[in-house]
Order: structure tokens, then C-alpha cells, then sequence
């Protein structure tokens, strides 16, 4: 195992679920509960220094032998410019209780991302600032197309044109 | 006095003592050939087919031969709206406000088979051809189209103006 993982491991034996290293990615999962504390670990310790956040991303795990853990998962990944490594955290997160710990206050780049998946998939990240869609339409109303179990033609939205029936009136 | 016809001129050229004078045609012929020589485009692209239509107006194809490459960037001074690209219903009130906008006589080009039908973008928010909220006058086929191609359909659509009637209220 990789001497960051040891590390966070170690300082955090009951937040680690797994580790998992593949060509020289390292990506941890961690519990929901512990995300926070782990992700400002991450990014004030000088050993890790991990002062950019790449991305946020999410999985749909719907009908996967995998959703035992819990339906969603939300991925993060991380880079240290100082010290030029990359690191993944993944989250597990129930269907029936679908919130995350917001990390905007350490990155503030998160916002737009956790947005985005908050639009796309609908998990919801608890003390974001702005916590609204950010490319569907905010009174778009047919749910989070990228879940597994959302229609890929949609559910009508794109047929109707509510502006043109403003226009014949 | 001879009559020449000159190649897809609407009118009758008359040469009298080999000089050339005179064309006869009718106003509504006349009004119809003015208009379909000055089809001023709309600056308006939405995804790759817009990079064809730039092709076809820049100097290897020349748009403005056919009196269809003076593109304007304002919807008030333009007669003919392309829509090159794949409309997201996003996108779809703004297309129809623009197109409200031109003032008539008025042409829609749905440029690509995104335009004509949404092709493979069979998803929830692809609007499945602009004649759902906008009406199109033609459609040009490819993915995306050739410069030829969208020649084709401009030419097509000078024809279709020839044959519209100018002082007959459309019902």
C-alpha cells in the first residue's frame, strides 16, 4: 500500500472502509459520517497538501451487486500541487438518506461540482451555499436524469413548449 | 427585335440594334429575384454543423455567391435563420424568440439531420427536429452536411421563393 494511504489510515482507522491502488491511482473509500474531517485532513496537513480539487462526480449503483453499500457513491478526486500526487475518496450513500457533507468550505471549487451532481443524480450536499441546478432549467421538474431508473428519452419535457402557447394567447 | 433569355434571369431581355435595353418580367417575378439574391443569413450556430456553414462561407466555398454570405449578427436585419447544430430545449425559446424577431419575408434552413430530427441524440433534452416550436422551409440531410450540401438547400429554397406569391395575402 501506498505511504498516503498508510498514513490516512493511521490517523483515521475507523473512516477508512478500503483502499485500492490501480497503475498508480490511489483511491480510498470512506464512510459518509467521516468525509469531512478526512477532507480537511487532506487539504490543511502538510504532508498532504492537497490544495486542488479536480473533480466531483457520482455513481448510480442501482441493481449492482455493489448497492449493498448503499445505492450512490460520490467520488472526489484531489491533487497536490506542491507535491504533484492525485488522490480519489468515494463516499457510499443511502437512497433513502441522500446527503453529503458539502466540502466547499475547504475547496470552494466544489460548489459548481457538487451542484452539478446534485442536478444531474440529486444527492444532496448539506451546508452548501447554493445549493441549486446548474444545467437544467431550476424549475425543471422530472426528477435527476442521471440516475438509472430515469427514462433516457425523458419524460415529455423536451415536447412542450410552453412558450408558444404564451405566444397564441 | 430579338428576345434573348439569359440563363435563369425570371425576365425577357429585349436587344434592339444589338444593344440591351429593356427586361420584361412580371413585379411579382422581380420582387421574388430581388429577394431570393439577398438571403442574409443569421449568425447563428449551435454545434459542428456550424463549423461546415463557416466553411462554406469563407473563400474556399463562397456562400456569397449565391447572395447568401453578408451574415448579420442581428436577428432584424436577417431574412434567413440556419439552424446548424443540435437544439437542447434549452435552447428551444431562444430560437423562437429570434426567429420572431426577423423581420418577414422570413426563411428557416434546418441545417443537419440534429436540426431535422435530433438524430441519434434520442434523449430528454434534445428536441427532436426545430419544426416542433419553429416552421422550416428545408431541410438539408448529413452529419454534418457539406458546404455542397447546404448550397443545395439554398439554392432549393431560391427556388421555392421564385414560386411564392408576393401580393396574395397567405391564408
Amino acid at each position: 500500500m501506498s505511504p498516503v494511504a498508510e498514513q490516512i489510515k493511521e490517523r483515521f482507522p475507523h473512516a477508512v472502509v478500503k483502499t485500492t491502488e490501480f497503475r498508480g491511482d490511489l483511491s480510498l473509500q470512506v464512510r459518509r459520517e467521516n468525509l469531512l474531517e478526512v477532507a480537511r485532513y487532506l487539504h490543511d496537513d502538510p504532508e498532504m497538501s492537497f490544495d486542488y480539487i479536480v473533480h466531483v462526480s457520482s455513481v448510480d449503483w442501482l441493481n449492482e451487486p455493489q448497492s449493498a453499500e448503499g445505492r450512490f457513491e460520490v467520488v472526489y478526486e484531489f491533487y497536490s500541487i506542491r507535491l504533484r500526487r492525485r488522490i480519489r475518496i468515494k463516499t457510499r450513500v443511502p437512497e433513502e438518506d441522500c446527503v453529503v457533507d458539502s466540502l466547499c468550505g475547504i475547496w470552494r471549487g466544489a460548489e459548481f461540482m457538487e451542484r452539478e451532481v446534485y442536478d444531474m443524480m440529486g444527492i444532496r450536499f448539506s451546508n452548501h451555499p447554493d445549493l441549486r441546478r446548474i444545467l437544467l432549467p431550476d424549475d425543471y421538474s422530472e426528477g435527476f436524469p442521471l440516475r438509472k431508473d430515469f427514462p433516457v428519452e425523458g419524460k415529455g419535457w423536451r415536447d412542450t413548449f410552453e412558450f408558444l402557447e404564451k405566444q397564441n394567447q | 427585335m430579338g428576345l434573348i433569355q439569359i440563363g435563369q434571369s425570371p425576365g425577357s431581355v429585349h436587344a434592339k440594334d444589338s444593344e440591351l435595353g429593356i427586361v420584361t418580367m412580371t413585379l411579382e417575378k422581380a420582387v421574388n429575384w430581388a429577394r431570393k439574391g439577398s438571403l442574409w443569413p443569421m449568425t447563428f450556430g449551435l454545434a459542428c454543423c456550424a463549423i461546415e456553414m463557416m466553411a462554406a462561407v469563407s473563400s474556399r466555398y463562397d456562400m456569397d455567391r449565391y447572395g447568401a454570405g453578408v451574415f448579420r449578427a442581428s436577428p432584424r436585419q436577417s431574412d434567413l435563420m440556419i439552424v446548424a447544430g443540435t437544439v437542447c430545449r434549452r435552447m428551444a425559446p431562444v430560437i423562437r424568440k429570434v426567429y420572431d424577431q426577423m423581420p418577414e419575408p422570413k426563411y428557416v434552413i434546418a441545417m443537419g439531420s440534429c436540426a431535422t430530427s435530433g438524430n441519434i441524440y434520442n434523449s430528454y433534452p434534445v428536441v427532436q427536429g426545430v419544426d416542433r416550436f419553429v416552421p422550416v422551409d428545408m431541410y438539408v440531410p448529413g452529419c454534418p452536411p457539406t458546404p455542397e450540401a447546404l448550397f443545395d438547400g439554398i439554392l432549393k429554397l431560391q427556388d421555392m421563393i421564385m414560386q411564392k406569391r408576393v401580393f396574395v395575402k397567405n391564408t
